[in-house]
């Protein structure tokens, strides 16, 4: 669960070492929505977990470029934009920012949307 | 082609429509679908729907945008009645009539119900949305209720699991002696089977229905070995017939289906069938992928007049029962053995494949093991051996 605090700055959340993100791998981070982190060759992502279309976690999903497969309908999104780029999908998933502080550890930053939408979600 | 009628606006009927417009047919489009709802998904109505996870505003399959884009024209709770023998003239409720020199045909199934049940209040089966709003009304309307569920499939299981979520007792009947055997073979249903004791399911199974009990309202279900089991609420999952009765008196050829080549062309070249109505190449599938897959090759085939493409996607199916995700993608053929070969069924988390004498992977199947199973799917899609990467893992 995020911190209660809803205050203007960032909320920012450790996910792991660079060296425990394999490129090709993800992690799953069990934040309110779940955040998937993705390493690829050569960049980072971070995207709301949990596909739009049904409920089905793209951590689990494969990695192609910055592209995830769904792994249940074979929804495809663009992890840069969180677009869907083929059906079933047709919303996007929310991105989030990925940074690398000096001792190697990746951080994600929760979009501030993602946070109101947990509240949206909360009342659903 | 000036007008095109699909007949059938669910999951297979909206994808055949944005197939067309795909296509760059821009001619008039006429969808017609017996219920008054616009497209929705069909799955989730015996799992979240069902619990109350999800609402109906979440199943919707198109938007107004989409809709707005798809420029047709909507004939919603209209039923098909009937198709000339050229295969032109579309006969509706109410006598109405649509011309068409392309129609798609894609009415799907209706589930087979028991005799009696028609009679008696609390006896459910579940398809459309209606369905699910009446069966969920009735759970959700009352606590620790007797459930019985008939028919250990793929729908059964998954309403006995919701049931179970929902607080009520439990039964489930199942004819043969192991539920999904003919599509997983006997190890693999046995360990499928075994999900239901898990929450405290009774499964019950090589025994049917003899008949149901009560005056105005279930109370009870009649097996076949003489016992009665109480109920206030029976859902039954006993499979589904194709929708073919409204084309009796076409010239289309029909058999536990629509009969069609491997590109959904059927008997008349401007007339495709798709979805669970249709049996393409001796084939009858009645799963989600199928109906979202075979549109586009279809539609290529109306539009062009003949078949120019054939298709033969890999069968895939899943089903979340019980918290756990069963994932089953390929084909099983009758030599081919199978293995685990990642996880045990201990922790409900495994991935078997199925092998050939000589070691090709034909199917794989999973349960809570999607990124593995995804793997092999892909592989078995794309034709590269997954034998090595499978083993690998």
């Amino acid at each position: 669960m995020l911190p209660k605090s809803e205050l203007k700055g960032a909320l920012v959340i450790p996910v792991c070492h660079l060296d425990d993100l394999p490129e090709g791998e993800s992690v799953r981070l069990s934040t309110e929505p779940p955040i998937a982190v993705f390493r690829t060759a050569g960049a980072l992502y971070a995207i709301d977990d949990t596909c739009s279309h049904q409920d089905a976690s793209l951590s689990e999903g494969w990695l192609e470029g910055c592209f995830v497969e769904c792994p249940l309908h074979a929804a495809l999104f663009d992890l840069r934009t969180g677009q869907p780029t083929c059906l079933p999908a047709r919303r996007p998933v929310r991105t989030h920012r990925v940074s690398v502080d000096d001792s190697g550890f990746v951080h994600v930053e929760v979009a501030a949307d993602a946070r109101a939408a947990t509240r949206e979600g909360s009342a659903a | 082609m000036k007008t095109v009628a699909v007949v059938g606006a669910s999951l297979a009927g909206l994808y055949a429509a944005r197939a067309l417009r795909a296509e760059g047919y821009d001619g008039r489009l006429v969808i017609i679908g017996d219920e008054l709802h616009r497209p929705y998904d069909r799955p989730p109505l015996s799992k979240e729907f069902l619990t109350g996870a999800m609402d109906e505003d979440q199943l919707a399959l198109s938007d107004a945008g989409e809709e707005a884009e798809l420029n047709a024209e909507w004939l919603l709770g209209v039923r098909a009645q009937g198709l000339d023998a050229r295969g032109r003239a579309l006969r509706l409720d109410g006598g109405r009539t649509v011309t068409a020199d392309g129609v798609v045909i894609a009415t799907g199934a209706t589930p087979r119900r028991l005799p009696g049940a028609a009679a008696l209040s609390g006896v459910h089966t579940l398809r459309t949305l209606d369905d699910a709003r009446a069966l969920r009304a009735e759970l959700t309307g009352r606590q620790s209720a007797r459930v019985v569920v008939v028919g250990a499939g793929f729908i059964g299981s998954e309403v006995a699991s919701s049931c179970v979520a929902l607080g009520h007792h439990v039964t489930v009947v199942e004819a043969a002696p192991l539920p999904l055997l003919p599509q997983l073979g006997e190890a693999m249903a046995t360990i499928c089977a075994s999900l239901h004791a898990d929450r405290g399911v009774r499964l019950i199974t090589g025994t049917s229905v003899a008949a149901l009990s009560g005056a105005g309202a279930v109370t009870g279900v009649q097996l076949t070995d003489g016992r009665l089991l109480p109920a206030d609420v029976v859902v039954v999952g006993i499979g589904a017939a194709p929708t073919t009765g409204w084309l009796d008196g076409s010239a289309l050829a029909v058999d536990d289906g629509v009969l069609c080549d491997g590109g959904g062309v059927t008997t008349l070249p401007q007339v495709v069938a798709v979805g669970d109505v249709a049996r393409v190449a001796g084939t009858r599938s009645e799963h989600w992928t199928s109906a979202t897959e075979q549109p586009t090759v279809a539609v290529r085939n109306l539009l062009a007049g003949r078949t120019v493409e054939a298709a033969r996607p890999l069968p895939y199916f899943w089903s979340d029962q019980y918290g756990v995700r069963i994932q089953f993608a390929g084909r099983r053929p009758a030599d081919c053995t199978v293995r685990i070969t990642d996880g045990t069924p201990e922790e409900r988390s495994f991935l078997a494949v199925y092998e050939r004498p000589d070691g090709t992977v034909t199917a794989a199947l999973a349960l809570n093991r999607p990124r593995a199973f995804m793997r092999l799917r892909r592989e078995l899609t794309s034709g590269v051996p997954a034998g090595h990467a499978s083993r690998s893992r």
